[in-house]
């Protein structure tokens, strides 16, 4: 018997019951489909918060006081409080080639007064390096001039909400503002990019770092952003930063170096894993589709009884009437699994409309995974009925209508 | 051409053997027109099922032309089922979802022949059998007797040596029963083996050699001396 006359013969078989054949189709798509959204939606959150991550600046490494790991060993006599990290030690760090941008910031919050209005404000105190490394951008005026990080000039940049709140429309250029106990001319209005990461932008008000400490009175800083030459360089940037920090410090490694790269490798997985469990949940329905498909065949076979004997006797060995059946149940499986697809498109499509800032994509592994299994489970599902069919008795099977 | 020896076959219902055939000799040549008759549960059926290798005895030797087949493989059993051996049943056993011509073209689909061969033997075979016009329709399209025809073209579409009817009349009125029997004895006239099981007497009379069935036995057999000669 011909391939082509197999697939012939089963698809008509298929298409002679109808009901059961949508059924059948029903239950696979519905798996199918199931895969594949939920799958879209793990990638989705994935690309989302990775997304977020990219916007906080490429390549970025964070240097934070402290360090976060614990070592094995006998405790310290004397508690040993980290040391301070110091616009120094931030500066310290420009004789790294690997480091293209340092930002030493220092955060706290103050009352900013102008008027009459009062409001407790985020201040960030950090240097005219900020402004790349975080790719800001500005709505009016200029950023922090470059110069001397030591020194704490009086000026401000405003966040584009915190201006509309003091200022309404009027022009906020060149006014004056009270933060804490002194007056800070304002020199510039960032433009709406609204929240990256944890930090609100247009809700701040940023000064030269050297005045963000003296207004805290708080020589240490909060961390030190650095910005790395290119991809291949974050790894020597971290190093040099180690070292650096190590020399300055008489010797001691009392700081941590995370680098973006690393949060984004961690977040990856997680959603991977978080992608992987949830398809792996919609495959149960998978599961039970399979089971569908065996019950809807063993009827299928009871029904077709005198057809089985008719073909044996027609000259047809056991082994091509399971052919015959598994082919009925992988050409039901294929279609299923091609509705399921359709499905699957159509929601994700729905969703993209309802939510165009979320980034939902099916990944290329789901479709092929959520195919493989509609049709794998088609096929095991399927020998159970095929096999019952072939070795039902010819004079059995013939002697009723 | 068929040649059973002590051939013995038991069911076991409940817990008692019923002897379906209780060591059968019979010898059937080439071209004969041979029926069986006899009560119900006499075994003719299943010594029909067994002479068409759809059912395999407990006991004794069955050659055909020559061959052990009792003993053979599934596969090489249908492989002489789809060569040498066509079927005749009393309720047709014609695929519902298939017209009459696809089903007629079912045993040489699955003997794996090729399209444009199978076309042309349709089409023979449907004009000989007076159905060229009923070859799109499904058999609830068509009468008993029509019914009968397909199933008797798909018995014979592979050109069998033998054909084996199981009361190819039985569910049919008398004319189109008539009209089976004629197409039958045709081709048994052009030197196929035909081999019919039945109640009716009218019908197995007609036979050159006849054969009743008692519990299992051949009780009695005109023998082949009066057949008929075979061939036209």
């Amino acid at each position: 018997m011909k391939l082509i006359d197999i697939i012939r013969f089963a698809g008509k078989a298929a298409t002679g019951y109808p009901t059961r054949t949508v059924l059948m189709l029903l239950a696979m798509a519905i798996g199918v489909g199931s895969v594949v959204v939920l799958s879209a939606l793990g990638e989705g959150a994935r690309r989302y918060v990775i997304g977020e991550f990219s916007a906080l600046g490429t390549n970025l490494l964070i240097v934070l006081p402290g360090r976060s790991e614990t070592v094995g060993g006998a405790p310290p006599l004397l508690g040993i409080t980290p040391r301070d990290l110091t616009i120094a030690d931030a500066m310290a760090l420009r004789t790294s080639s690997a480091i293209r941008y340092i930002a030493p910031i220092s955060v706290g919050a103050a009352p900013v007064s102008r008027a009459g209005r009062e409001r407790e404000t985020t201040i960030l105190g950090s240097t005219a390096d900020l402004y790349p490394l975080r790719q800001l951008e500005m709505a009016a005026g200029r950023f922090l001039p470059p110069g001397d990080p030591e020194r704490g000039e009086a000026i401000c940049v405003l966040g584009h909400t915190l201006k509309e709140e003091l200022f309404g429309s009027a022009p906020a250029l060149g006014e004056t503002l009270r933060i804490g106990d002194y007056r800070y001319r304002i020199i510039g209005v960032l433009s709406e990019k609204g929240q990256s990461v944890g930090l609100d932008m247009s809700d701040i008000v940023v000064v030269p770092v050297a005045s963000a400490q003296a207004l805290f009175n708080n020589p240490a800083l909060f961390r030190v952003m650095i910005e790395a030459r290119d991809r291949d360089a974050i790894e020597r940037a971290r190093k040099a930063v180690v070292r650096i920090i190590k020399e300055r410090h008489d010797g001691e490694d009392d700081i941590t170096v995370i680098t973006q790269d690393a949060v984004l490798a961690t977040f990856d997985r997680i959603f991977a894993a978080l992608t992987l469990t949830v398809a792996g949940i919609a495959a149960i329905s998978l599961a039970v589709a399979g089971i569908l498909i065996m019950n809807v065949m063993l009827i299928a076979v009871s029904q077709r009884t005198s057809e089985v004997g008719l073909l044996k006797a027609l000259g047809t060995p056991g082994r091509r009437i399971v052919t015959l059946f598994l082919a009925e149940s992988a050409i039901l499986s294929l279609i299923g699994a091609a509705l399921g697809l359709v499905i699957a498109a159509l929601a994700i499509w729905v969703m993209s409309l309802i939510f165009p800032q979320f980034p939902i994509a099916a990944p290329l592994w789901s479709l092929a995974a959520a195919v493989g299994v509609a049709l794998f489970t088609g096929l095991v599902f399927g020998v159970l009925p095929a096999r019952r069919a072939a070795r039902l008795d010819p004079v059995l099977s013939l002697s009723r209508r | 051409m068929i040649d059973l020896k002590d051939i013995r076959r038991e069911f076991v219902v409940g817990d008692e053997t019923v002897i379906a055939l209780r060591d059968v000799d019979l010898q059937i040549g080439s071209g004969e027109y041979l029926s069986i008759m006899g009560p119900s549960g006499s075994g003719k059926s299943t010594l029909l099922n067994v002479i068409g290798l759809l059912d395999r005895p407990d006991s004794g030797e069955y050659l055909l032309e020559g061959e052990s087949v009792t003993t053979l493989s599934d596969k090489r059993q249908a492989a002489l089922r789809r060569h040498k051996i066509g079927f005749v049943f009393q309720f047709f056993h014609l695929i519902p979802r298939l017209s009459a011509a696809e089903n007629i073209e079912l045993p040489m689909i699955l003997a794996g022949m090729d399209g444009a061969r199978r076309k042309t033997r349709v089409t023979e075979a449907l004009s000989a059998f007076g159905l060229s016009d009923r070859a799109r329709h499904r058999p609830d399209q068509l009468s008993g007797g029509q019914r009968q025809r397909v199933a008797i073209a798909r018995a014979t579409i592979m050109e069998p040596h033998i054909l084996l009817a199981d009361e190819p009349t039985g569910n049919l009125d008398r004319h189109s029963g008539q009209d089976v029997v004629d197409i039958l004895e045709d081709l048994n006239h052009h030197g196929i083996t035909l081999i019919v099981v039945t109640h009716d007497p009218d019908l197995g009379l007609r036979a050159g050699r006849r054969i009743t069935m008692v519990d299992g036995a051949v009780a009695t057999d005109t023998g082949t001396a009066q057949s008929p000669p075979a061939g036209p």
